[in-house]
């Protein structure tokens, strides 16, 4: 379960600039490949899909695989024309959705 | 951390190179990574460069290594990159993540945090809107271990 979410988004930005997004949300990733203490196999869970969208306009898309660390951190990039609403999307292995949004001006 | 097996370890000068997975698993060889990038390419020969990686050269904890990744690519509405894919030769599983780019990106450009299971080659392959295929690798050395490991 994606418990926390942390965004770092400009809150404004000039038009035609291109702006950094970093996301990080906190999860275990785990592998399905680790044994407990028992040694019985911990089931997989990941976060497989994160998803940003600009007002409604899909921007950025990232399919995660178990190589990915624990802790989920993505970074990527938004050319800005007009201000609006950044919507965040994290989707787990079991179907789980955790949403974040964030809001830019754009002068 | 007691928990992670040690059974493929090695020993690399004085340190151990301790993987994060059962050798009992298998781990991918540099066929199935070449295999992974021919779906994506649908058999096309990607070329070598415009890609640039950054990661480190040696990575003392293969649990998170970070990553990013930019193309050299004009990311206007008539050329643009759409896809990146980041393949390993040394972990598990040979696929590690895949980044989907649009006109509203600006730069073609993603950053993240990876595992490695052992001193492997991290293979980055771009397509663009118009159906080019660039491609580019590091090598990178880990060693996970407590003791100056």
């Amino acid at each position: 379960m994606a418990e926390k979410t942390r965004l770092r988004v400009p809150t404004e930005a000039k038009k035609g600039d291109v702006i950094k997004i970093k996301t990080l949300t906190s999860h275990p990733m785990e592998t399905g490949l680790r044994k407990d203490d028992n040694g019985k196999p911990i089931p997989r869970e990941i976060i497989k899909s994160f998803a940003c969208e600009f007002n409604g306009k899909p921007l950025f898309r990232a399919e995660l695989e178990p190589a990915i660390a624990a802790n989920p951190y993505i970074e990527f990039t938004a050319k800005m024309a007009e201000s609006g609403k950044f919507t965040f999307t994290w989707t787990e292995d079991d179907g789980t959705v955790t949403t974040a949004e964030a809001s830019i001006t754009v002068t | 951390m007691s928990q992670i097996t040690r059974r493929a370890a090695l020993t690399l000068g004085a340190g151990i190179v301790v993987t994060l997975v059962a050798a009992g698993e298998g781990m991918a060889t540099p066929a199935e990574a070449d295999a992974e990038i021919a779906k994506f390419t649908g058999g096309k020969t990607a070329e070598a460069g415009k890609i640039a990686i950054d990661l480190p050269e040696i990575a003392e904890n293969g649990n998170t290594v970070p990553l990013s990744i930019s193309v050299d690519s004009p990311m206007n509405a008539d050329d643009y990159v759409s896809d990146i894919i980041v393949i390993s030769d040394g972990n598990p599983f040979p696929g590690v993540a895949k980044f989907h780019l649009t006109t509203l990106s600006g730069r073609a450009e993603a950053a993240t945090r990876i595992r490695l299971a052992t001193t492997e080659n991290v293979i980055v392959v771009a397509k663009t809107s118009t159906g080019k295929f660039y491609t580019a690798r590091k090598l990178v050395k880990v060693t996970v271990g407590g003791c100056g490991g």
